[in-house]
């Protein structure tokens, strides 16, 4: 589904993925792990279109098509969600009518009629169960006056309804607590079948005690110097990322 | 020989401010008006304009008037309209009538009785014309007038009293409270294709306990200029919500000021929508002479291709715990220019003043200019005074988060242009008000229809 090879990118002149492969099928769960700036949400800002980032080299196919070529609502109609680290707040526009902005342009796009305000409601009422939002927060302006849990909530119920076929999350993990994280994971299990990938950004292991990857990758420095099973993100835990960093730092050396 | 040089280069200074054909056109007006006039309403026009004369057209050398150059009104020439006011085809109002407990019209300033209507008032309501009342009773009116925008200093207010004549007069008597809204609506147009200007000066009075809400609408086609003068008074605990809707036509030319005076424990608020006209000034003055006064001024102002608007406020808290909540916001697009000053007086002895003032401004394009000037004067060392301003473009990670949500980039940025302007939108109480300004914010904003949509 997602095919990475070679990927280079930088910001105002710092290269920051020196060099990314990275191949997700169709149902998996790959989970990429790292210390702080070591390139883990810029990769996932890069795949979602973000501009401020230049890629120099390589290239990205998303169910066979040049991912980098196209505009970041292009990628979100074609089936790419990016979870936000930090979900925006947009006074003015409600939640609601946001997700109904979007969900038809991403139906228009795949050749579908828009949906009535009732098929909408009806839809919406559904997938909130899934994240227990709370109905209030649907009539308020996007993540305005959202706590923490609320955004990322927030974020995984834009998913839900707008049903990407590949689902990445920017370290969704980051400032939960353990029960909104819970609801969180849960989240995305019910997501998760044959035909949707997700990529997860994360920085610490609790959140695969929730959502369990079939693939792990450590990215130190812009490269990815490990990958494995879940198990690795076991072994993250116990030992911290220094003796991979200390690896990659020889590896680069040598 | 130098002194009469000096003289003569006054004369000529003078003569390039353009007042004489003011002038002139004021002696035209003295033999118009009706015999009989009370003498106090007489004097005050002449010292109004032996004012103007003295002072001459606003320039930019003057700190009130840096950034605004009036010099487009002075080169051009305007005419008072002398056709029938009620000759207008009705069909000119569809736009901006709706269902009101009174409506008052006035083409070119003068008032059009077979276009308004009065409709069942509370016993003792007055909703007229100003030169009906100023014929029939003028001594219910002439005291007040001119008593609170006493700023014959300031050109376009001395001018307006110079003509002083037509307008609304709205009196609200002690304890009543008006059902649905007072719309005053002032229509401009050239005639026989002549430019023209009007000088509609209203007056409203809501008696202590009173209830009333009023909206005047300006607006027009081609070129004229209106030279307006609003004075009004919110008598003790007395709630009034005024509006005023600035749509002029792009060519029209506004300079108006709105004098409020607040009593003790009144609420009186301002919502001032400008989203026309070429070149613009809306001063607001509030003058709160009583304690516990609770003043709201909001604004909203939109400008594009070479429109000026310019909005100067001032808040005098003249007397102990009273609140001012000021809240401006602009967009402006193409080369639009917006001006932005907003004075804070807080008086001595006015303890426990509570004053915020804010002015945001969004840039949609390059060119497009906005100058923001918040001042405190600060004389009582019990209060709490905060103001803030901004000028900004669109934030480019609330634009990225839509598109990656599918939103196309032009309806992410109509979207958010939209929400920006929405807490001013969702402040107009007035229904009409407000679906008229959101219908103009979809036909304004490149992907509207995304934004009529999704709001």
């Amino acid at each position: 589904m997602l095919q990475i090879k070679n990927l280079h990118a930088s910001v105002e002149g710092a290269e920051i993925l020196k060099g990314i492969d990275l191949d997700i099928k169709a149902g998996e769960v790959h989970a990429i792990m790292g210390p702080n700036g070591s390139g883990k949400s810029t990769l996932a800002r890069v795949l979602a279109g973000q501009e401020d980032y230049t890629v120099s080299a390589g290239q990205v196919l998303f169910q066979g098509q040049d991912l980098l070529d196209m505009d970041p609502e292009e990628r979100a109609r074609e089936g790419v969600f990016m979870a936000f680290q930090y979900p925006v707040e947009i006074p003015g526009v409600s939640n609601t009518y946001f997700l109904k902005a979007a969900l038809n342009a991403v139906r228009k796009h795949r050749g579908l009629p828009e949906m009535d305000a009732l098929e909408f409601l009806t839809l919406v009422r559904k997938k909130m169960k899934l994240v227990q939002m709370e109905e209030s927060l649907l009539n308020r302006p996007v993540n305005e006056g959202f706590s923490g849990g609320e955004k990322k909530r927030n974020e995984i119920f834009h998913m839900a309804v707008l049903e990407p076929r590949l689902g990445i999350l920017d370290e969704t993990d980051s400032g939960l607590d353990i029960d909104a994280l819970r609801i969180v994971a849960d989240g995305v299990n019910v997501l998760r079948q044959s035909d949707r990938a997700f990529l997860l950004i994360t920085h610490y292991q609790r959140l695969l005690d929730y959502i369990v990857p079939d693939h792990v990758h450590v990215l130190v420095d812009g490269r990815i110097v490990r990958s494995g099973g879940k198990e690795l993100a076991l072994e993250l835990e116990e030992k911290g990322y220094s003796w991979l960093e200390a690896a990659a730092a020889a590896q680069v050396g040598a | 020989m130098q002194a009469i040089e000096t003289r003569e280069q006054e004369m000529e200074q003078k003569e390039m401010a353009g007042t004489a054909p003011y002038l002139a056109d004021f002696e035209r007006f003295q033999r118009e008006l009706p015999a009989g006039e009370p003498a106090a309403l007489q004097a005050l026009r002449r010292l109004a304009i032996e004012s103007f004369a003295a002072t001459g057209f606003p320039n930019n050398r003057q700190e009130e008037w840096r950034l605004t150059n009036v010099a487009p009104i002075v080169r051009e020439t305007f005419h008072r309209a002398t056709g029938d006011p009620n000759a207008l085809d009705p069909e000119r109002l569809a736009p901006f009538a709706f269902a009101a407990a009174a409506r008052l019209v006035f083409v070119n300033g003068r008032y059009a009785a077979s276009l308004s209507h009065v409709g069942d008032l509370p016993a003792g309501t007055v909703v007229s014309s100003l030169a009906e009342a100023l014929a029939s009773s003028p001594e219910k009116v002439v005291p007040y007038l001119g008593q609170l925008a006493a700023g014959l200093d300031q050109p376009f207010v001395a001018l307006n009293t110079a003509f002083l004549h037509d307008g609304a007069l709205v009196s609200v008597p002690r304890g009543a409270v008006i059902p649905g809204t007072i719309h005053l609506l002032y229509l401009g147009s050239p005639e026989d294709g002549r430019p023209t200007v009007s000088y509609p000066r209203n007056l409203i009075i809501a008696g202590e306990n009173s209830q009333v809400t009023l909206v005047e609408t300006y607006a027009g086609t081609g070129a004229y200029f209106t030279c307006a003068v609003t004075e009004m008074v919110a008598g003790p605990n007395a709630v009034v919500d005024h509006y005023k809707v600035q749509r002029e036509s792009t060519e029209a030319f506004h300079m108006a000021t709105f004098q409020i005076e607040g009593q003790r424990s009144s609420v009186p608020s301002s919502h001032s929508i400008s989203i026309g006209g070429g070149l613009v000034r809306n001063d607001v003055n509030a003058v709160l002479n009583g304690e516990g006064i609770d003043c709201i001024l909001n604004g909203l102002y939109l400008a594009e291709g070479r429109q000026h608007v310019d909005n100067h406020m001032r808040v005098e808290h003249a007397q102990p715990h009273c609140d001012s909540h000021e809240l401006y916001k602009g967009i402006l697009d193409g080369r639009a220019r917006a001006v932005f000053n907003g004075l804070i007086h807080v008086h001595k002895g006015a303890q426990k003043t509570d004053a915020k003032q804010s002015n945001r401004n969004l840039l949609l394009s390059r060119d497009a200019i906005a100058n923001s000037n918040p001042q405190l004067e600060i004389y009582a060392d019990d209060v709490k005074c905060t103001h803030g301003s901004t000028v900004g473009q669109l934030d480019d990670d609330a634009v990225f988060y839509l598109r990656s949500r599918g939103i196309g980039a032009e309806a992410a940025r109509s979207l958010l242009t939209y929400a920006f302007a929405s807490d001013i939108v969702e402040r107009i109480k007035v229904e009409p008000i407000r679906k008229d300004l959101e219908e103009f914010l979809f036909t304004r904003l490149p992907q509207g229809e995304v934004v009529r949509q999704a709001v």
